[in-house]
């Protein structure tokens, strides 16, 4: 059952996007970052205003903007024009070279002119401060914006990350959370009396405050300084179980510098927090700070309040893999009924991890199936009788089309507002969570009785 | 500014007033800088985007398609396949070995699910290298499934957006001329150049129709493939928009010589100017026409003026930018800003020509800044330098200006609603001053002491608020 009746030659409404957004996103976690594109114009202005719609907030990406000639000779001279003209002009600390695939076609040696181009404009650097200059490869054609973020902290780990005498900040991987989530493990780790670096960080570069001058670089992100102290930081935690350290940032670390990696569910409902903060407890031998234990009842008490409102609510859940994983997860100690748990994304180990986290609460195990799209999600999804839809605005259609409620999580939100604050992760983020779909099924169930009650 | 001005990109900035006018436009963008445009896939796609009843298939990664799925406002009366994204989302084997084999049947499923009219085939840049025979292939299924299939060349590098329109231009042209045109009014005109956003072209359409006029093809907005098909059979193409469809009307008029005449829906004057002078057009035919429209005009504004007075009063002497795709755009919305009492103090766009830019200049006042293809740094460097109330713009431009704290309005072509016609310029005023008179600019930390939009004294910036925010 793990693929629909039939698959399908083309892609309809896609469940994924390209891996350059992904690097992209990735680098502007980085402070004093600019995410370049080697590639032509239109991809970056298409990943931006998809971006933009999300966040609100300005995403510049610069461009190659390789033309013609450029896709036949090679595009070498306009990438170290554009790096000059991005050094020159954003003053920047690392520019993040993710190429497309376009580039990647032609077989351009992005490595070798990024080389050249430190021998040929040593000055410029030198009065720039240096700027430091990652490249990642992304070519769309193999893997989603998800690999593409993955490939592209490890990259920047792995061209600027040096060992050096241990420090005693942890490094953290949340993955692709949104603003709100980074800031509130900033406050977990805070709370824990601990120091780590959460790598990216977009809580600030993503979600910044009104200016006074506009920032030709949105402050926040991740310093330098400590991405290069990684190398010598005494723990990583990663989170997403669909992961493979072979191609993470983490990975890398643990590989190369012998850094313990903790392999963690992304946070998301109780039991995959609980693993979350038992291991900062362990890491920082100290106990889950009150404050934290505090939200947790509260969120069991929660559970129990709305137990009967969610039992049996029939969802399907689709998006990220590790997002969805973390979601089903949630959902099934709520007792909804997810019936089918779907990701374009393509990485082979989303049943089992739906399964680890999920085998002994639910009855009958959801049907889960990766690189789809959304034709293929509602093909499957109508013969299961859905009552709820959970994921990414892109979904939206369907919801409308079964007028079943719709619960916005994850990336993109194009359709409502405040994307970039929807908390997912811990204690607080379930809570959030669980109000909104608890929420969800009331409103469904008032608007369609003729009463009308009040009370629910 | 000039900080923010790279110096290859000096002379695509003039500032009207300091030297003679010669602004550079029709170049590449610069790399590195920014820009504001997009590819020549996505001019095509925009442009074929409203044909409700064709199949669009986007041969290439998956990106290309992902980044236009219902992109557009642009409304269907029927069918709506439009609204779907399609892709050959080619992968790495499909570099390797070729994309035809896949693409062709991607086209025969698509086809079999969906019975479109006919079908469009977008080529993206990889697909322009790895040389894929679009061609051939669209051949083949036209054969096979007896509907036209139209390669669309539209490889992103291969120019700008500018390029891309002139590849959809190709690719409808194609599907006219084959469509029986006996029945055709010699009263009757293809409106070319509006895409239906929030329903703008069924606007403009009834006052056309209330005029006593037929029309044939809308182009494209509520596009059908059969409307283009007799598309031929119209006496006159009504082009609206600079560059996009503009080349449609030159193949035609140069293939079954069918004249075309340039308007704008935008405002009211060139609202009322258009109608003119399509009536103008029949007077011949139909001698009553012209009073017929001057009748409709008359109606129109004797609704909207009174309800634009409340608009103008409270607009009148604020500042506006605008950069936009086309430049014919901006000239409309130059007037639309006049007629409420504004002032636009930058103009631009992306892809504007030199005879655009010379028109705009000439329409600007002193002062007033002209730029083409511009990108963030510059943009809120004027925004900052020029004192912007409400700039208008694109979804990519509305964080610059509200992280500046300036007002803004949605010209592009994801908004929602009408600015077309006679509604639209009171929709438009509506929406300036919704966003110009808002009270929140009053808690935003601009720098700017000498103008502070919505506030009526003369506001100074408390030091609370420029210590707070770093200035
Ligand atoms: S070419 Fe590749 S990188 Fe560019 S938008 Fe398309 S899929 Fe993304
Ligand atoms: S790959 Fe080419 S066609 Fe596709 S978005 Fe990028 S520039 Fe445009």
């Amino acid at each position: 059952m793990g693929k629909p009746a039939k698959s399908y030659v083309s892609t309809t409404n896609a469940c994924k996007l390209c891996k350059p957004l992904g690097a992209c996103l990735a680098f502007k976690g980085i402070e004093g970052a600019v995410p370049y594109l080697h590639g032509s114009q239109g991809c970056a202005t298409y990943m931006r205003r998809y971006i933009i719609s999300h966040f609100r907030e300005p995403m510049d990406i610069a461009s190659s903007s390789l033309g013609e000639k450029h896709a036949i000779y090679g595009g070498g001279p306009n990438l170290k024009l554009g790096l000059k003209n991005v050094i020159t002009k954003y003053d920047c600390r690392l520019v993040g070279i993710a190429t497309t695939c376009l580039t990647e076609t032609i077989g351009d040696d992005t490595p070798m002119y990024l080389n050249e181009f430190r021998r040929e404009f040593k000055d410029l650097l030198d009065s720039h401060d240096s700027p430091e200059l990652v490249s990642v490869s992304t070519p769309s054609y193999s893997g989603t914006h998800m690999e593409g973020f993955h490939e592209a902290l490890r990259a920047v780990v792995d061209q600027i990350s040096r060992s050096g005498p241990r420090h005693s900040r942890i490094t953290i991987m949340p993955g692709f959370v949104s603003p709100a989530d980074t800031r509130y493990l900033k406050e977990i780790i805070g709370d824990f009396g601990m120091s780590a670096t959460i790598f990216p960080d977009i809580s600030t570069s993503l979600d910044g405050v009104a200016a006074v001058v506009y920032e030709k670089l949105a402050s926040g992100g991740v310093p330098l300084s400590e991405i290069r102290e990684m190398g010598a930081s005494p723990a990583s935690l990663e989170f997403g179980r669909t992961l493979d350290k072979a191609h993470t940032a983490a990975g890398l670390l643990e590989n190369d510098y012998h850094i313990p990696c903790y392999s963690l569910g992304t946070p998301v409902g109780l039991r995959e927090t609980d693993r979350f903060f038992e291991t900062l407890s362990s890491l920082s031998h100290s106990p889950i700070p009150e404050k934290h234990e505090m939200e947790r009842g509260r969120l069991i008490d929660a559970y129990v309040d709305a137990h009967k409102y969610s039992f049996g609510v029939r969802a399907v859940v689709y998006g990220e893999e590790d997002l969805v994983v973390g979601l089903t997860s949630f959902l099934a100690e709520i007792g909804v009924k997810v019936v089918l748990c779907a990701s374009g994304g393509e990485s082979g180990r989303l049943k089992e991890a739906v399964g680890s986290v999920t085998t002994d609460l639910l009855s009958e195990p959801p049907i889960v199936v990766e690189g789809v799209d959304f034709h293929e999600i509602a093909e499957i999804a109508e013969r299961l009788h859905p009552d709820i839809l959970i994921g990414n605005s892109k979904g939206y259609h369907l919801a409308r089309r079964w007028g079943v409620p719709f619960v916005r999580v994850g990336f993109p939100i194009h359709d409502r507002f405040g994307g970039q604050r929807i908390l997912h992760l811990g204690y607080r983020g379930a809570q959030s969570l669980l109000d909104g779909i608890v929420n969800a099924v009331i409103e469904t169930r008032q608007e369609a009785s003729d009463i009308g009650y009040t009370y629910y | 500014m000039s900080a923010t001005v790279f110096d290859e990109r000096r002379n695509q900035i003039h500032r009207k007033g300091d030297t003679p006018f010669d602004l550079a436009c029709d170049k590449d963008s610069l790399a590195g800088a920014v820009s504001q445009r997009a590819c020549v896939f996505c001019g095509s796609r925009v442009v074929l985007y409203p044909i409700a009843d064709a199949l669009h298939l986007v041969h290439g990664p998956i990106g290309c398609a992902a980044y236009t799925w219902d992109i557009r406002g642009a409304l269907s009366s029927g069918p709506e396949l439009h609204r779907l994204s399609f892709s050959t989302d080619l992968r790495e084997r499909d570099i390797i070995f070729g994309g035809e084999d896949k693409l062709y049947r991607a086209l025969i499923e698509l086809i079999d699910r969906h019975a479109p009219q006919a079908a469009f085939v977008y080529s993206t840049c990889i697909v322009g290298i790895i040389g894929d025979d679009l061609e051939g292939v669209s051949r083949r299924v036209e054969k096979e499934k007896g509907i036209p299939v139209i390669p669309v060349q539209s490889e992103g590098f291969k120019g700008n957006k500018r390029a891309g329109y002139h590849a959809a231009c190709r690719a409808m042209f194609r599907l006219t001329g084959s469509g029986g045109t006996s029945a055709i009014s010699a009263k009757s005109i293809n409106i070319l150049g509006d895409f239906n956003l929030a329903g703008e072209l069924w606007i403009i359409r009834r006052y056309y129709e209330r005029m006593g006029i037929e029309v044939v093809a809308n182009v494209t907005g509520d596009g059908r493939v059969a409307d283009l098909q007799r598309a031929h059979g119209a006496a006159l193409n009504v082009v609206q928009c600079s560059g996009s469809t503009m080349d449609l009307a030159k193949m035609m008029q140069a293939e079954y010589g069918t004249p075309f005449l340039r308007v704008s829906y935008f405002g009211v004057e060139d609202m009322a100017e258009s109608l003119y002078t399509v009536a103008r057009f029949f007077e011949d035919l139909d001698p009553e026409i012209v009073s017929r429209t001057r009748e409709l005009v008359k109606e129109e504004l004797e609704s909207l003026y009174p309800e634009l007075e409340k608009y103008r009063s409270a607009l009148a002497g604020k500042k506006a930018a605008i950069y936009v795709g086309g430049a014919f755009k901006a000239f409309s919305l130059i007037k639309a800003f006049r007629l409420v009492g504004m002032d636009v103090v930058l103009v631009g766009s992306q892809t504007g020509t030199k005879e655009d830019y010379q028109e705009l200049y000439e329409i600007t006042d002193r002062g007033t800044v002209i730029v083409d293809d511009t990108n963030p740094l510059e943009l809120s460097s004027f925004l900052q330098d020029r004192h912007v109330d409400v700039f208008v713009g694109g979804v990519k431009e509305r964080p610059i200006a509200y992280k500046l704290g300036v007002g803004f309005c949605d010209h592009n072509h994801e908004r929602k609603t009408v600015l077309a016609g006679f509604q639209g310029m009171l929709n438009f005023a509506k929406e300036v001053h919704s966003s110009v008179m808002s009270p929140v600019w009053r808690f935003v930390p601009r720098h700017t002491t000498n103008s502070t939009p919505g506030s009526e004294e003369p506001a100074s910036v408390p030091e609370r608020l420029t210590a707070a925010g770093g200035a």
